[in-house]
């Protein structure tokens, strides 16, 4: 088992609750994990993307090389399309459809969401509704990771122990609508 | 044992803490902020006793650190390259006073330049220190080191280098804990004059330090962190620092190495490892995350002998970190690529948070500069940098740390007036204040730019030295009182607070403006955590 996962983003959307989540299962399956991320001054509102590594044989290099990533696991439309030099040909994309609009010259939506369905492989998920409607804005994030949840050879269940675990200390009320979010998200996937 | 799941930076500064860590002291700085700041949060490094600062500066820390050592304590020093040109005197020096207690200097080095000015290589200033240099390929490897560092330390008496790049220090793989030393006991040196650098025993110290140069590197040979793999087909010999190893082996899974490969990872470096790869192997090529210092090495001025391949020729690219895939490229394999970027992505570059005090600090002095001629401000190091990007472009310089107002001072002696500096709290203390004083002797005709709100930003809200200091520090070094005005940044202000910018602007001498408002990311979590204990 080996999964080369591009998790992208806008500094502060939570990409690392993602990434975080993701961890946890990896680390309860036993696997090999390397995961780089970004600190410092891309946090502040501009791109962000972290290189998650999970896999059942030694990880060498932190960094996923170009064209060899599984997945691509994006909170916004744009970002998604930003770390295609480093999709495989059959790779995933799985992204949030609602875009994060802090630029002045962001595309006409249109244009990026048929970029993305351009893509064979490819998941467009209303996440921010899909979680407005599940009375959690926060969540939009983890309804996305239930989205590439069938993609990543993960057990649900041991998705779903690790939401338990991150949110531990947030009180049963944020693990409760994470794991809906999660189940939600998996759902639209794989009705698509 | 079970592994924990740790950036770089927090194996590094787990590592202290089970090798008998006394005291970490640093100034934040992204790559190399999370060590000192896992120490502060680490509920047992509190259970011990162990003091993690953070300080005024880079070189108040080394000071402090070489401080603790003398008393014969365990001590780490936290820094981010750049940091350490702040702090390279003590650090340099340190070398000479020996040290009593083991010290570690941390330095994350920034290829690429991810969060930085430049990306200076730290090994040229151990190497220049004279002192063991020690580089990790992996987070595991880099607990490990900070032991062994402790270890030769006090071995040798001497202060010893971890260098670390930003891929090492933000990638989180598992560790296993290795260590649980006790702290040493307040013991002073044997000899109480061996960290008085007069002529006469700096001499003989520095003697000393050389004499040790062989015997650090019989430590090199022997060493775990320098490995050698043999393999048949000597066409071609590898020679890989750090998590170059890494981009190496990524390129060759389930262990194909299919040529010998020195890996280095301790420094000085291996002269009789490196000899026999040399003497065994066609060609060498040099792997690096930083600058090619051992392929300089090899290379020499004459570059006489075998080929030798690495950034000097264009192996590898002479800037930027490594990656697998320019590694790849190196190693003659394929080059992989996905897609190209469409074209209708837009770049998102980093800017001001909604609601930030700095953006309507910029708002009004761009609007009371609307009358000057442009080009007369000079800004520091932290978020307010980005005043430098459209819309608001409102500065002209961001060099190093302090450097806003020392620019603006010798720009006015050029006849540029009024020179405006823009410089935040938290670098106001560490390096500005030597600064402001220079304006103040000469009276100069510069306008100084506080800006004040309460915390280190850009790395994550540390603590600033300045909090509630700053209005003192000014009257202290001389700005007289009618001149240091204080304005809170806010759009209802904006009017008052442009009239108040362009009151000093007319004033021929140095003039301080604090615009004071709390950082809205702290005030924020502030308020959530204030929201959490009322529930």
């Amino acid at each position: 088992m080996k999964k080369d996962i591009v998790i992208a983003g806008v500094g502060g959307q939570g990409i690392l609750s993602i990434a975080t989540t993701i961890g946890a299962a990896a680390i309860e399956m036993g696997l090999f994990l390397k995961q780089s991320e970004v600190h410092g001054m891309s946090q502040r509102g501009g791109d962000v993307m972290s290189n998650m590594r999970i896999s059942a044989q030694e990880i060498y290099s932190d960094l996923i090389p170009f064209g060899k990533a599984d997945i691509i696991i994006s909170v916004e439309p744009m970002e998604s399309l930003r770390y295609l030099p480093y999709l495989s040909k059959n790779g995933w994309l799985i992204t949030n459809s609602i875009p994060y609009n802090n630029i002045p010259n962001y595309p006409p939506i249109e244009t990026i969401l048929s970029e993305i369905k351009k893509l064979p492989n490819h998941v467009l998920v209303d996440a921010d509704n899909i979680a407005k409607e599940l009375g959690s804005e926060k969540s939009a994030n983890i309804v996305i990771l239930g989205a590439a949840s069938p993609y990543l050879d993960i057990p649900f269940e041991i998705l779903i122990s690790a939401i338990n675990k991150i949110f531990k200390n947030k009180g049963q009320n944020v693990i409760d609508l994470n794991v809906k979010a999660l189940e939600a998200g998996r759902k639209h996937a794989l009705s698509h | 044992m079970q592994k924990l799941l740790l950036l770089g930076d927090e194996a590094i500064a787990l590592g202290a803490i089970d090798s008998g860590l006394s005291g970490v002291y640093a100034y934040p700085g992204t790559p190399s902020t999370e060590i000192t700041e896992y120490i502060v949060n680490s509920a047992i490094a509190k259970q011990k006793g162990v003091k993690a600062k953070w300080c005024t500066n880079e070189k108040t820390a080394m000071e402090a650190a070489l401080g603790m050592s003398y008393a014969g304590k365990r001590a780490m020093v936290c820094m981010k390259h750049v940091g350490l040109n702040v702090a390279a005197d003590g650090f340099i020096n340190s070398a000479i006073t020996g040290v009593n207690g083991g010290l570690i200097v941390v330095v994350a080095d920034d290829p690429s330049m991810h969060s930085s000015q430049n990306e200076q290589d730290s090994r040229f200033y151990g190497k220049f220190a004279l002192i063991p240099i020690f580089e990790p390929f992996s987070q595991q490897e880099a607990y490990n080191m900070v032991h062994y560092g402790f270890e030769i330390s006090e071995k040798y008496n001497v202060p010893v280098m971890l260098r670390i790049t930003t891929r090492m220090a933000h990638s989180r793989a598992g560790v296993v804990r290795k260590f649980e030393k006790e702290q040493n006991l307040l013991k002073l040196p044997s000899n109480l004059k061996q960290f008085i650098l007069l002529p006469v025993i700096a001499k003989k110290n520095y003697r000393k330090l050389l004499d040790n140069q062989v015997k650090f590197e019989n430590e090199a040979e022997i060493s775990n962190f320098n490995k050698y793999f043999n393999v048949k087909d000597k066409s071609k010999g590898l020679i890989a620092c750090g998590i170059a190893y890494n981009y190496i082996m990524e390129n060759y899974q389930n262990n194909n190495l299919p040529y010998p490969l020195l890996v280095i990872g301790q420094h000085p470096v291996p002269r009789k490892m490196i000899q026999k790869i040399y003497s065994e192997c066609s060609e060498i090529y040099v792997f690096e995350d930083g600058y090619p210092l051992i392929e300089e090495l090899l290379k020499g001025i004459l570059n006489i002998g075998k080929p030798i391949h690495g950034r000097l020729d264009g192996t590898l690219p002479r800037n930027g970190e490594l990656t697998p895939n320019n590694v790849a490229v190196a190693l003659g394999l394929e080059d992989t690529y996905g897609q190209a970027v469409p074209a209708v992505v837009a770049p998102r570059p980093p800017s001001l948070c909604k609601g930030c005090p700095h953006n309507d600090t910029f708002l009004a002095l761009n609007e009371a500069l609307k009358d000057y001629s442009k080009g007369r401000v000079f800004s520091d190091i932290g978020c307010y940098t980005l005043g430098a990007l459209p819309p608001l472009e409102s500065i002209n310089s961001c060099v190093d740390m302090g450097a806003s107002i020392t620019m603006a001072y010798g720009a006015s002696d050029a006849g540029l007036t009024p020179a405006i500096a823009v410089i935040g709290d938290s670098t106001f203390t560490h390096s500005g204040m030597t600064g402001l004083l220079d304006c103040a002797t000469h009276k100069a005709n510069v306008k100084v730019f506080i800006l004040d709100n309460f915390t280190t930003g850009m790395t994550g809200g540390q603590p600033s030295a300045a909090l509630n200091k700053i209005d003192a520090i000014c009257l202290g070094v001389g700005i007289e009182p009618e001149h240091l005005r204080v304005l809170k940044p806010l759009p209802k202000n904006h009017d008052e607070n442009v009239k108040i910018i362009k009151e000093e602007l007319a004033y021929n001498g140095p003039s301080v403006i604090i615009t004071r408002r709390e950082c809205i990311i702290t005030l924020d979590k502030r308020m959530r955590e204030k929201f959490i204990k009322h529930n």
